[in-house]
């Protein structure tokens, strides 16, 4: 490492010097294009995710008709256009994965956190600017050896994307090969490029901070992007040791998860679960932050309880590490442990209630400004709420032995996951004018809006009655069940609805393409808000900040503070008494000295 | 208070990084916790493997527990000559911190060459990845699994620390670079101690 004082002061030296083409836009050290760099691979594994699950919804609506326009699709994959049930399996699989894997992680954490963190810390990049290339690049890896494994004889993985052991464990299992075996290789990748991200995000955000930027003046997303590299740094690396087990047992022999040579196929989902219910917090948190500032700025308003939002985070990062266990209640598990595992959960639920009041107490008497992303935020919160009420019924060990493994849960973890697509949306239309210097058409962000907000609750809504009725997720056909026939006709609404809202995300497509070349030019805080980015230019420039760094002299949310001329207080400016206050105070208020 | 204090105190004092002297330092501070998660998850499984088995050989029976012990004071020692090479360059004693970084690194070396030893020798009496002559397949699979892993994690070190003997023969080095030493001994420490860990579950319980 280069020493200290060069590195606070930052690039200065090179603030002026121009970098070529390869240096600027591919291999690029500068947090901001990285950043950049996720948005793109993200959006494009969005695409891919979401084109599988329109499958799986034709199959599932029309099963065993063929899929118009897929005839060309070679056997095995596809038999004249008709979906096999070996495809099926991958299809959920994938979809999974590449949802959570590559889409919300690079989205939310890869673009968003690597743009955010120095821009709103008042940073003139991460700490270590090589290794977040790096970290970008092998993530890139890792996402091209997982679509490699749909070229692979014997297709993709089909495990399911928890991939449980044994049937993960053997290749006859599921009479995939390769495709399983890339899977876990591409996983271990993205575990690697992962914690090269959480060293830079952790690093930045403790040392890098801009004077006067205190742990209680960060803006509620930093907090939660904050909190999201610690639990990737410590459950990653768990799932990475259990994948290269998994691999073990598949290619050399052993027998880690397979009970015929002694091994524990329980083991298998304990070391998945202890990663995977952080993860589920890996995916969300950064959602609930983006939407804390969100909201705040569109209510003019301080966020409500600042000090408990960013104490509920931390709380729900302990937590997270003691309620794997609920993931496994029919594993045959001793009941005293599922009690516990029970408890757990629903302590867990306690602070993300406290977050929905909070965001609740914010709009409260607020002027709220229903500008695009303030629709995706509001959307993520009712959203949200729906799918944190039903989980408290799964909490429930006597329910969930009910409801498990049925489209309830399919419901659920869409009202929460899939439900981290509008902050997602909340976050592009909020910061777009930012990362890209120009705006995004208002009016077609509103189109965007309505529709997919509607069609998002008519796909996944009737799925909550579809598993009540009994029918099980990672089905292949529900017509083969007799019980399951009358209910076919909300899987034929619920696949109306897919198609419809796939299909109005072709208005997001264009006006993102429009408005990164034709938008029109963002001034440097197009929505008066306070946090430090905005006192940049938009888009800023190498090393963020010119010739000196910002000094930070108030908390992020001091909006519609009484007194001021502004409905807004941005963290880099003096709060210098103005005379109104001092009336305000008297003459012993604050630090008003003649 | 005059103006210039007002504004003063609003600011507050800067944000005080917590490694100062380097982000290196923190930066290897997080990633020995997460390499540490993964060192956790192997022992964990290898706990839960070997709790849920009926036919698990005592390792002091398949095991030389002897050499073992040997190449545990090996690595400790090790882990004083990084000590003292950390302390030459601090001290601007060049010639120090290159007669103990080779130490160090000959310590690695002998680690992994007596490691290296053990297991021709296991493997040649029939312990292997998936077998055990003496029970349970699992014990061979996780011995080699686990300190395979860790002896991984030593060639890392004595490369690691190889690369900064040669610059220092090189004269690449200050005594200004003291810190990037400090941030090796780190990592070099972390792999002794993880080594206590592995030494007392797979070999000594
Ligand atoms: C927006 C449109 C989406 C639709 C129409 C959709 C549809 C589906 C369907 C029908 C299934 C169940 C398949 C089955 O059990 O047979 C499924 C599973 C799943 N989806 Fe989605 N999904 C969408 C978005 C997302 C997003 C954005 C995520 C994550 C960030 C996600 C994560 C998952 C997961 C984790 C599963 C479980 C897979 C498994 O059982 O292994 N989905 N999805
Ligand atoms: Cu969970």
């Amino acid at each position: 490492m280069a020493d200290p004082a060069v590195m606070t002061a930052g690039p200065a030296v090179h603030v002026h010097h121009e970098l070529g083409f390869w240096r600027t836009y591919i291999f690029s050290t500068d947090h901001k294009m990285i950043g950049r760099q996720f948005l793109f691979l993200g959006l494009f594994m969005l695409i891919v995710g979401g084109a599988l699950a329109m499958l799986m919804r034709w199959q599932l609506a029309w099963p065993e008709t063929a899929v118009p326009g897929f005839g060309w699709v070679p056997e095995p994959y596809m038999v004249e256009g008709i979906i096999p049930p070996n495809t099926y399996n991958s299809l959920f699989t994938m979809h999974a994965t590449i949802m959570i894997f590559f889409a919300v992680m690079p989205i939310m954490i890869g673009c968003f956190g690597n743009f955010l963190i120095p821009l709103m810390i008042g940073a003139r990049d991460m700490a270590f600017p090589v290794l977040n290339m790096v970290s970008f690049w092998s993530g890139l890896l890792g996402g091209l050896v997982m679509l490699a494994g749909f070229f692979v004889p014997g297709g993709h993985a089909a495990g399911g994307w928890t991939a449980y052991a044994p049937l993960t464990a053997k290749a006859i299992y599921t009479g995939v090969d390769w495709g399983q075996n890339l899977w876990n290789i591409s996983l271990i990748i993205l575990g690697v490029s992962s914690m090269m991200g959480s060293i830079n995000y952790i690093t930045t955000v403790v040392n890098m901070r801009a004077p006067g930027m205190t742990w209680f003046r960060l803006p509620l997303v930093i907090w939660s992007l904050f909190i999201t590299a610690i639990l990737l740094l410590l459950a990653l690396p768990v799932l990475t040791s259990a994948l290269a087990m998994l691999l073990f047992d598949r290619n050399l022999g052993t027998h880690f998860f397979l009970p015929e040579g002694g091994g524990e196929p329980l083991l298998w989902q304990h070391l998945f679960w202890f990663f995977g219910h952080p993860e589920v917090y890996v995916l969300v948190l950064p959602a609930m932050g983006v939407t804390s500032d969100v909201l705040s700025t569109f209510s003019r308003k301080p966020i409500f309880g600042y000090r408990a939002m960013a104490f509920s985070m931390i709380a729900i990062a302990f937590l997270s590490w003691i309620v794997w266990g609920h993931h496994m209640f029919i594993s045959g598990m001793n009941p005293l442990l599922g009690t516990a595992f029970m408890l757990s959960t629903m302590v867990i639920a306690v602070p993300s209630a406290i977050k929905t009041f909070n965001w609740l107490g914010t709009l409260w008497g607020g002027s709220i400004r229903f500008a695009t992303p303030m629709l995706f935020a509001l959307a993520f919160v009712s959203n949200f709420v729906i799918g944190g009420l039903s989980g408290i019924f799964m909490a429930s060990t006597p329910v969930d032995i009910f409801i498990h493994d049925t489209y309830y849960i399919v419901a659920h973890f869409h009202y929460v996951v899939a439900g981290i697509i509008f902050a997602m949306f909340a976050a592009i239309y909020y910061w777009f004018p930012k990362i890209f210097g120009r705006k995004l058409n208002e009016t077609l962000g509103k189109l965007h809006f309505w529709p997919t907000f509607i069609f998002f609750n008519g796909v996944f809504f009737p799925m909550h009655i579809l598993g009540v009725g009994g029918m099980m997720r990672r089905i292949y056909n529900p017509l083969q069940y007799e019980f399951l026939q009358p209910l076919q006709p909300i899987n034929v609404f619920i696949t109306a609805n897919a198609f419809l809202l796939g299909l109005v995300q072709i208005l997001f497509v264009v006006n993102f393409v429009w408005s990164l070349i034709a938008g029109k030019p963002s001034e440097r805080n197009p929505w008066q808000a306070n946090t430090l980015e905005w006192a940049a230019p938009s888009p800023p420039p190498h090393g963020n900040w010119g010739e000196a760094l910002p000094v930070v002299h108030g908390g992020p949310y001091e909006y519609s503070v009484p007194g001021m001329a502004e409905d807004y207080l941005p963290q880099n400016q003096s709060r210098r008494p103005s005379p109104t206050l001092a009336k305000r105070h008297g003459p012993s208020g604050g630090q008003v000295t003649a | 208070m005059n103006q210039s204090a007002v504004v003063q105190a609003e600011i507050e004092p800067a944000e005080s990084p917590l490694t100062p002297e380097s982000w290196g330092k923190l930066g290897m501070w997080v990633f020995l916790a997460g390499d540490a998660m993964s060192f956790g998850a192997l022992l964990a499984g290898y706990g839960a493997l070997r709790y849920g088995s009926a036919d698990w050989p005592h390792p002091s029976s398949v095991l030389g527990v002897g050499l073992t012990a040997f190449m545990t004071f090996l690595l400790i020692c090790s882990s004083v000559t990084m000590v003292l090479a950390l302390d030459g360059i601090q001290r601007g004693d060049m010639a120090a911190l290159r007669k103990f970084l080779a130490l160090t690194i000959l310590g690695g070396v002998s680690f992994l060459a007596m490691q290296a030893y053990e297991w021709t020798h296991l493997i040649h009496d029939g312990l292997g990845l998936s077998g055990n002559p003496w029970g349970a397949s699992l014990f061979g699979t996780t011995f080699f699994i686990i300190t395979g892993f860790h002896g991984a994690h030593v060639t890392g070190g004595v490369v690691y620390l190889s690369c900064y003997l040669t610059r220092s023969l090189l004269g690449g080095l200050k005594q200004g670079h003291a810190s990037e030493i400090e941030i090796a001994a780190l990592y070099w420490h972390f792999v002794d101690l993880v080594w206590i860990l592995v030494f007392t579950f797979v070999y000594l319980l």
